[in-house]
C-alpha cells in the first residue's frame, strides 16, 4: 500500500508550497517525499504489525477549512474534562479559535503562540525547534503531518519557572470536520528547572469521521518536569493518529498520561529519549474500548544516558468486539549503566470476542541495569464476583466496581484533581452503562 | 569484570578436533539434480523424491528471512555440499562394525556407546554426518513394538507412517529453511511409539557435524500414538571449523491424543573463535502437535553454535493439551541467539507454561522471541511465561520480544521478564563463605537456571551442566 503522497499531492499544491519561510517549504516538501516513499504502513511493518490503518489508507481525506461557526463556550467545557478556570487554547477542525481560547491565566514569561504567529514572530526559534525531534524518517505520519500542519501551538516556559496552572489545549471537531484531515502541531520547550503541565483533550460535537493526525515535540530541559495528559475521546468514527517525542535532560522528569476511549481506530506512540543522567520517564495509560473500536498504544523509551529510571503502566479494559493492542520497547545503549526500567501492561476483556496483543519488549546493551516487564491478559476475577455477591453486592454492581478498581490505579497517577474526577466519573459510567455514548 | 569470569568465558571449544575419515562427498552447489542424486543415494521411493523437489521448487521462490535479531555474513547456498557420507559406513549389525576411529570420536565427546548403553540404559543412534552408524538396543525396544531408527531406515521399513505424519507439523512450505531442509535433507531420526505404550528407556540422538563445509540438513520425526510416553534426548557438539556451516533442521513431533513427548536438547555446536570466525548457523525449525489431553515438552540447553535461530513450538490441537517450553541460551563471545517458543493455543482448556532463561556474557547477544497465541476457540486457557535474562560483562546484550494475543475472555496469559547483571553482592556473599569467584558464578548461574535443569532427565542434566560454557556446579538433577 504505497503511494501516501500521490493521494494528497494536489492538497499539497492547494497548500501553496508549505512555505514561507524557505526552510519551512523545504522541510514539508521532504516530509511529503518521504510520505510518498513510505505510504501508509502495512502489519507487514513490525511497528504496525496488529494495526492495521488501512481505513485510513483507502480514503483521502480533504484539507479542513476553517469552521463557520464555533461550538458555544458552555458546551465545550462541559464536553471536556479539566476545570474550565484552566488556561486553555482552543482550536477548531484544526484551526485556532481565539474566543474561545482564554490565556490570561498563565503567568508571564510563558510564552504561548500558534504555529502560524510564532512562525512570524520567533523564526529563529522555529528553524532551530520544529521538526528536529519529530523526526520523520520512517515514519509516515509524522511525515504526513509535517508535509501538511498548518495550525498548532508553540508554548516555552523560561528557566525556573514553575506554572501553578495546567495549560488546556482542546481539539474540537464538528460536523464540518467530516471526511477531512486534522494535523495539529505542538511543539514545547520547558527550559531547566521550569514545571509545566499541559492538558490535551481530543472531543468532537456531532463528528462524523475524520482523521486526526497530531504529532506534538517536546524537549524538557535539565531538572525540569514536563506532565503530559491526553485525552482521546474522538468520535467513534473518527480515526486517531497521535504521536509525541520527548527528549529530556540531566534529572529531568517527563510523565505522560494517556487515556483513550474515543475513534474507531486510535494510534498513540510516545517516544521518549533520556539524554541526561538521572533523567526520569514515567508512561501511563488507561484504554477503555468497546464495539469494534481498536486502540494501540506504542511506547519507545530510549535509555541513552546512565542512570536513568523509566516507568510504565498501561491498562486496558476491553469490551464488544473491540481490539486493544500495547507495544511498548525499552532501549538501553552500551553507555546507559545503572538504568532502572519497568513496564507492565493488564488487560481485562469483558466479552468473548474481545481481542489484546500485547508486546512489551526488551533492548538491553548495558550489563549494570535492571530491567523487568509485564503483561497479563485475563477477565474479572470470578472469586472477587463471588465474595462481592456474598455481601450483598449484586452481580451488576460487582462487576462495574471490580472493573473500576482495575481501571483506578492508573487514574490515580493523574495528579490534577479536576482530571482525575472528570476521568473517573466517566470511566465508571461507562462500567455501569450509564454514559449516554 | 574479574578474570575468573573472563577466562571461563573465554575458554577454547574443547570438542574442537576433525575425525579423518573418507568421506562420499557430492560437489557443492544446489539445484534439482542434487535433491535427485540424494533421493536416489538414498534409494528413496518416488512419492519422497516428489515431495523433495515440490519443497525445492518452493524454496527457490522463498527468501531468506531477516526479521530475527542475527546479524550474519550472507549465506552462500550454492557453495555448500549438500551430501556427505562416511564411505566406510555400510550396513551394520553391531557396535563391534563400527569404524574404531568413530568410536574414539565418541569416546573424546564423552558418550562411549558402550558405556551408556551399559551405565545408563540409553539407547543411542548416532549420527556421524549425515548417515546413521549405530543403534543399540533395538532388540529391547522393538520388544515393546518401539520404533526407533534412522529415517533412511524408516522410508523403507514403515513407509506408511512416513508418508502420512512426514511435514503434518512443519509443512515444507512453512519456511526458508524448512523448505531447504525438506529438499535435501540427508537423515535424520524417527520414532514411533505404538498405543498405550510407555518407552522403558529414554531415546538419544547424538547429532555431529564433520566433514568441512558440508551444510547438515537433520529431519527427526517422533510419533506417540494415543497413550504413549516418550522421552527423547537430543545432543549436539561439533569440531573446530574456520568457515561456517549451516545446520538447518526440522523436528516434528506428533503426540496423538493422550499421549505424552518429552524432548531435550543440549546443544553445543561449535561457536566460532572469540573473534567470531567460524561457527555453526544453527536454523533450526521445531514444532510439536498436541491432539486431545496430550503434552507435549521441550527442554533445551544452548550452549554453542555462532548464530542460533531455534523456536521449538507446540500447537495446542486438542482440548486439553499442555505445552511446556523449558530453555536456557548462553552466548558469549560473538555468539547470537535469536530463540525462543510459539505456544499456539487452539483447543479449550489448553494450558502452556513458558520459562526462559538467557546468559549473556563477552560479547554475545542474546534474544528471547516468542508468541502465545489464544485463538477465539480456546476458551479456557491458560499460559505462564517468564523469562530472565542475565548479564555477565557491559558488552553483550538481551533483548526480549514477546508477542501476547488474546482473543477470548476466558483465557489468562500472564508474562514476566527481568534482566539484570550477575550479582556483585551475591558472589561477595559466596566469597565471604570462603567460596572462590569461580565457583560463586557457577552457583549463582546454577541456580539461575535450576528451574530448566530440574527438567532435564538426570544424565542429561549432568552434561548440560558441563556444556553450559561456565562450570556449573550445586544441586542439579
Amino acid at each position: 500500500m504505497t503511494g501516501g503522497g500521490a493521494q494528497y499531492s494536489e492538497a499539497f499544491a492547494a497548500l501553496g508550497g508549505g512555505g514561507p519561510p524557505a526552510w519551512l517549504a523545504d522541510l514539508r516538501k521532504a516530509a511529503l517525499a518521504e510520505f510518498s516513499t513510505l505510504g501508509f504502513p502495512t502489519t507487514r511493518n513490525e511497528d504496525w504489525h496488529f494495526t492495521s490503518v488501512t481505513p485510513i489508507a483507502e480514503r483521502t481525506f480533504r484539507s479542513a477549512k476553517p469552521p463557520s461557526g464555533a461550538p458555544p463556550l458552555t458546551e465545550l467545557l462541559e464536553a471536556v474534562t479539566g476545570d474550565p478556570a484552566w488556561p486553555r487554547a482552543v482550536f477548531v477542525n484544526g484551526s485556532f479559535d481565539g474566543s474561545l481560547s482564554s490565556l490570561g491565566g498563565l503567568p508571564q514569561g510563558v510564552r504561548v503562540n500558534t504555529l502560524t504567529a510564532a512562525l512570524k514572530e520567533e523564526p529563529e526559534f522555529m528553524a532551530a525547534h520544529l521538526g528536529k525531534l519529530a523526526t520523520f524518517d520512517a515514519q509516515a505520519f509524522t511525515a504526513f503531518n509535517t508535509a501538511f500542519a498548518q495550525d498548532g501551538l508553540v508554548v516555552r516556559v523560561p528557566r525556573e519557572l514553575k506554572v501553578p496552572l495546567p495549560l488546556h489545549i482542546i481539539h474540537v471537531a464538528d460536523a464540518q470536520a467530516a471526511g477531512c484531515m486534522l494535523h495539529p502541531r505542538l511543539l514545547v520547550m520547558v527550559e531547566e528547572l521550569a514545571e509545566f503541565a499541559i492538558v490535551e483533550s481530543f472531543v468532537s460535537f456531532n463528528g462524523t469521521e475524520y482523521f486526526t493526525n497530531s504529532v506534538a515535540e517536546a524537549t524538557v530541559g535539565n531538572g525540569a518536569r514536563l506532565h503530559h495528559y491526553k485525552v482521546q475521546r474522538e468520535s467513534r468514527e473518527a480515526f486517531h493518529v497521535g504521536t509525541m517525542q520527548v527528549a529530556q535532560g540531566r534529572s529531568s522528569l517527563f510523565h505522560s498520561f494517556s487515556y483513550a476511549s474515543g475513534a474507531a481506530l486510535s494510534r498513540t506512540n510516545i517516544y521518549a529519549k533520556l539524554l541526561g543522567e538521572g533523567a526520569e520517564v514515567q508512561l501511563n495509560g488507561l484504554y477503555l474500548i468497546d464495539g469494534s473500536q481498536h486502540a494501540d498504544h506504542q511506547t519507545f523509551v530510549e535509555h541513552i544516558a546512565p542512570s536513568c529510571a523509566s516507568r510504565e503502566l498501561y491498562k486496558g479494559i476491553v469490551d464488544g468486539d473491540a481490539h486493544g493492542v500495547f507495544n511498548g520497547k525499552v532501549f538501553v545503549d552500551p553507555e546507559a549503566q545503572k538504568t532502572d526500567g519497568k513496564q507492565s501492561n493488564h488487560t481485562l476483556l469483558l466479552s468473548p470476542t474481545a481481542r489484546v496483543d500485547s508486546k512489551p519488549q526488551l533492548e538491553i546493551f548495558a550489563d549494570d541495569v535492571k530491567c523487568t516487564h509485564g503483561s497479563t491478559v485475563g477477565r474479572l476475577d470470578e472469586i472477587a464476583l463471588f465474595y462481592m455477591k456474598s455481601r450483598g453486592i449484586g452481580a451488576e454492581n460487582a462487576r462495574a466496581l471490580l472493573t473500576y478498581a482495575f481501571a483506578a490505579e492508573v487514574l490515580e497517577t493523574v495528579e490534577l484533581d479536576a482530571l482525575r474526577d472528570g476521568l473517573e466519573h466517566i470511566a465508571f459510567q461507562r462500567f455501569t452503562h450509564t454514559d449516554q455514548r | 569484570m574479574s578474570s575468573s569470569i573472563e577466562s571461563l568465558v573465554n575458554r577454547e571449544y574443547q570438542y574442537g578436533f576433525v575425525t579423518d575419515v573418507e568421506s562420499d562427498t557430492i560437489e557443492p552447489g544446489l539445484n534439482e539434480d542434487v535433491v535427485r542424486l540424494i533421493s536416489s543415494k538414498k534409494d528413496e521411493p518416488q512419492w519422497l523424491l516428489d515431495w523433495r523437489l515440490k519443497a525445492f521448487r518452493r524454496w527457490q521462490t522463498m527468501t531468506e528471512p531477516h526479521w530475527p535479531n542475527l546479524k550474519y555474513n550472507p549465506i552462500d547456498y550454492q557453495g555448500a555440499r549438500y551430501y556427505s557420507a562416511p564411505k566406510s559406513v555400510k550396513p551394520l549389525q553391531s557396535l563391534d562394525e563400527v569404524d574404531p576411529e568413530l568410536l574414539a570420536t565418541y569416546k573424546k565427546l564423552g558418550i562411549s556407546l558402550t558405556e551408556q548403553k551399559m551405565l545408563a540404559g540409553v539407547a543411542v543412534d548416532a549420527i556421524f554426518d549425515s548417515v546413521s552408524v549405530g543403534t543399540t538396543m533395538k532388540a529391547e525396544l522393538a520388544k515393546h513394538g518401539v520404533v526407533f531408527c534412522s529415517f533412511t531406515e524408516a522410508v523403507h521399513d514403515y513407509p506408511e507412517l512416513i508418508q502420512k505424519y512426514l511435514g503434518s507439523v512443519v509443512p515444507y512450505s512453512d519456511n526458508f529453511f524448512a523448505a531447504l531442509n525438506s529438499a535435501v535433507f540427508s537423515d535424520g531420526s524417527f520414532c514411533y511409539v505404538p498405543k498405550g505404550v510407555r518407552c522403558p528407556i529414554e531415546l538419544s540422538t547424538y547429532f555431529r557435524i564433520n566433514a568441512a563445509d558440508t551444510g547438515q540438513f537433520e529431519r527427526t520425526l517422533i510419533v506417540a500414538d494415543e497413550g504413549a510416553y516418550v522421552s527423547y534426548l537430543e545432543g549436539c557438539t561439533a569440531p573446530k571449523r574456520s568457515t561456517n556451516q549451516l545446520h538447518a533442521a526440522v523436528v516434528e513431533l506428533v503426540a496423538l491424543d493422550r499421549s505424552s513427548i518429552k524432548y531435550s536438547t543440549v546443544q553445543n555446536w561449535y561457536a566460532g573463535d572469540k573473534d567470531g570466525v567460524g561457527g555453526i548457523y544453527n536454523f533450526v525449525t521445531k514444532r510439536g502437535k498436541a491432539l486431545e489431553d496430550a503434552k507435549i515438552s521441550w527442554t533445551q540447553v544452548e550452549t554453542g553454535s555462532a548464530i542460533t535461530w531455534k523456536y521449538p513450538s507446540v500447537i495446542l490441537q486438542g482440548d486439553n493439551s499442555v505445552g511446556e517450553f523449558y530453555s536456557v541460551a548462553v552466548v558469549n563471545n560473538k555468539q547470537q541467539a535469536d530463540t525462543g517458543t510459539k505456544m499456539i493455543h487452539i483447543g479449550k482448556n489448553t494450558k502452556s507454561t513458558i520459562i526462559s532463561k538467557g546468559i549473556s556474557a563477552g560479547e554475545g547477544q542474546n534474544s528471547y522471541r516468542g508468541r502465545v497465541q489464544m485463538l477465539p476457540k480456546a476458551t479456557g486457557s491458560r499460559n505462564y511465561t517468564q523469562c530472565d535474562s542475565m548479564l555477565i560483562g557491559n558488552k553483550c546484550g538481551a533483548h526480549t520480544f514477546p508477542y501476547i494475543e488474546v482473543a477470548n475472555n476466558s483465557s489468562t496469559t500472564e508474562h514476566e521478564a527481568s534482566t539484570s547483571k550477575i550479582g556483585e553482592d551475591q558472589i561477595f556473599y559466596c566469597k565471604a563463605r570462603g567460596l572462590s569467584a569461580e565457583h560463586a558464578i557457577s552457583l549463582i548461574v546454577s541456580g539461575f537456571c535450576r528451574e530448566v535443569f530440574k527438567e532435564l532427565p538426570m544424565e542429561f542434566a549432568l552434561e548440560a551442566q558441563q556444556l553450559l560454557g561456565i562450570t556449573l556446579e550445586g544441586s542439579v538433577g
